[in-house]
């Protein structure tokens, strides 16, 4: 009887796989599609690039569109904005975190749990409903239309605290424990025992930190004002802006040259950027 | 107490040594010393950057401001103005609009497209979907705000094109009013319904084999399975994937600011998007500042609302 159920089950599930497959496929198309069409405008000539249907494979590929992005904005400029703030932030993230992270799991000090519940409550307020006073705490240091004043702001978090905190917590206690027996201050324990453990847990934070700052675009849109602190969002928005409708390609040749070190990212770093996603998801 | 007899709920605690290590006043004075140096910069950032302009945004709100004469006390007549300012109010219900369309549709795709990927198939082509779903998180929400403005385009937008091979006429995507919504509402999934996707797929991986294997045993396959059987397992995921789309799509602003800035008309303002308008485009920072607080307020209470409803329905294995 059993053996009967079983191989209902078996060909019921044999029949499924093409058509889900097939489905799935179909999905991930739509899912790729804008982006494929993205690339694939770029390379053609502006004047080609409102032809339908759209040739996928450009019969003509010409990069003309990204000559057009340097002579209408000054990428090398937005490129370099966008590093900086981006690298930056995710340097100082990893070292703020990882210190922050590192004291919360195995330091002791009076006030651990409060400040610690600080951290963690910080997490629960939008950026978007702190930004007024934000921008007024900034201005006052002098720091609006500045890069550092969308740096500086960008170094605590919460999430890599927690995170790093969790991390340092999943090493052997044992190995402190004994460095301490050997004579070591807890500055040694840190930096020869724990710190060098802590690289892939740095890993993920700097890659999340990457992947958000790279791409934002409110904090910019509202601190940075004159046209010399743009980042690639801000400058690419504000390019089609300028053009309206006239060169679709020009416009999508700026995307693409913006999307190239996030996709960079998604190769290099997918796992520690899939972990830290989803685990940013769960202790939210 | 022997180890045995330690209950298997109780989380894996870390080994505690044979006898506790020497401290000396002096070691524990250096620890306190090393964490002071440790948590400052990530403290003293949060003081600065949150926990004031939290307490700045409450204040903010009592008075009227333009940064350029002396603020003057309002008492409550910002919030007075956000119930009877006609687009701040529709503002609030097209966000709870988007939000209610935008997670209910992200998690539907989310689930469906994560049993899908679990079922039988070539590890390879596994990781291609995953990766594939996964993807459009990478990209900066604006830049793709601008490529979708261009594919829904209602004249020469590849959209209306394809529908009009099916012989569909050309559809105002971000011309006329109900559209509009529903093209940021598509743009914003297009987005993020990867980051569902990616907790459903860790949830169904963690839900063990044999639970399957008895369900399928006792005659429940497909639909009836997952309604009865991978669901219930799964509604811990369910509830972490609705509450931070919740939170999340409370707050768009880089979709309905590109692509249709706000129209027609008001049809797709969000709440964001006033605060950002009445602050820094109109500089009524008081007014601004109230929007927010109540912005805050209702994330607050639709998540605790979210966590008491889900103690009925999620099952904690």
């Amino acid at each position: 009887m059993s053996q009967a159920t079983l191989s209902l089950s078996r060909t019921r599930h044999s029949l499924a796989p093409w058509a889900r497959i097939a489905a799935l496929a179909v999905c991930a198309l739509l899912t790729l599609g804008p982006v494929v069409w993205t690339v694939s405008t770029s390379l053609r000539t502006p004047a080609e690039a409102f032809d339908l249907p759209p040739k996928i494979i450009p019969t003509d590929p010409s990069l003309e569109a990204y000559s057009g992005v340097f002579d209408q904005i000054d990428v090398w400029l937005l490129a370099l904005n966008s590093t900086l703030v981006t690298a930056l932030i995710a340097v100082g993230q990893m070292i703020t975190a990882g210190l922050a992270g590192y004291a919360f799991a195995r330091l002791e000090f009076r006030f651990k749990k409060p400040l610690f519940g600080l951290v963690l409550a910080t997490m629960m307020v939008p950026l978007q409903v702190t930004i007024v006073p934000v921008f007024l705490v900034l201005k006052s240091m002098g720091l609006t239309d500045t890069l550092l004043g969308l740096i500086i702001p960008a170094f605590p978090t919460a999430f890599g605290t927690f995170l790093m905190r969790q991390y340092f917590l999943g090493m052997p206690k044992d190995l402190g424990e004994a460095a301490m027996l050997d004579g070591c201050g807890p500055w040694r324990i840190f930096r020869s025992v724990y710190a060098p453990l802590a690289a892939p847990g740095l890993a993920i934070v700097g890659v999340l930190a990457f992947n958000y700052h790279w791409n934002e675009f409110f904090r910019p849109l509202i601190l940075e004002t004159s046209g010399q602190n743009y980042t690639l969002p801000l400058g690419l928005v504000s390019l089609q802006g300028n053009l309206g409708t006239g060169s679709i390609s020009v416009v999508l040749a700026g995307v693409v040259l913006s999307m190239i070190p996030a996709v960079a990212v998604f190769v290099v770093g997918q796992r520690p950027l899939r972990e830290g996603i989803t685990s940013a998801g769960v202790n939210r | 107490m022997t180890n045995t007899q330690i209950p298997a709920v109780r989380p894996p605690q870390p080994a505690t040594p044979p006898a506790p290590a020497p401290r000396t006043a002096a070691r524990d004075r250096g620890s306190r010393l090393l964490a002071t140096l440790f948590l400052a910069p990530t403290i003293v950032g949060i003081v600065v950057f949150t926990v004031v302009p939290i307490i700045g945004s409450v204040v903010l709100s009592l008075f009227h401001w333009n940064v350029i004469d002396e603020p003057s006390f309002a008492g409550a007549a910002n919030y007075g103005e956000v119930f009877t300012d006609s687009t701040v109010l529709v503002s609030f219900r097209n966000t709870l609009v988007f939000m209610v369309f935008a997670v209910a549709l992200q998690l539907v795709v989310a689930l469906v497209l994560a049993l899908a990927v679990n079922g039988r198939m070539p590890v390879w082509l596994r990781s291609v979907f995953r990766s594939a779903f996964f993807f459009p998180l990478v990209l900066s929400a604006a830049s793709i705000s601008v490529v979708m403005k261009y594919l829904f385009n209602q004249d020469f937008g590849v959209v209306n094109w394809v529908l009009g091979l099916v012989g569909v006429a050309p559809v105002p995507w971000l011309t006329s009013e109900n559209a509009a919504m529903a093209t940021v509402i598509l743009v914003y999934v297009w987005q993020q319904f990867g980051f569902s996707f990616l907790l459903f797929v860790g949830g169904l991986n963690n839900i063990p084999k044999e639970i399957h294997e008895a369900a399928s045993l006792d005659g429940a396959t497909g639909l009836r399975k997952h309604l009865n059987v991978t669901l219930p397992l799964l509604s811990p995921t369910l509830l972490v994937a609705s509450v931070v789309g919740i939170i999340n799509a409370l707050q768009v602003f880089e979709q309905p600011y590109v692509l249709t800035n706000g129209g027609p008309g008001d049809a797709t303002r969000t709440v964001v998007m006033v605060i950002y308008e009445s602050a820094f485009e109109q500089l009524r920072f008081g007014e601004a500042s109230a929007v927010g607080v109540l912005l805050f307020v209702l994330i607050m209470a639709v998540t605790a609302l979210q966590f008491r409803l889900s103690r009925r329905f999620v099952h904690y294995q």
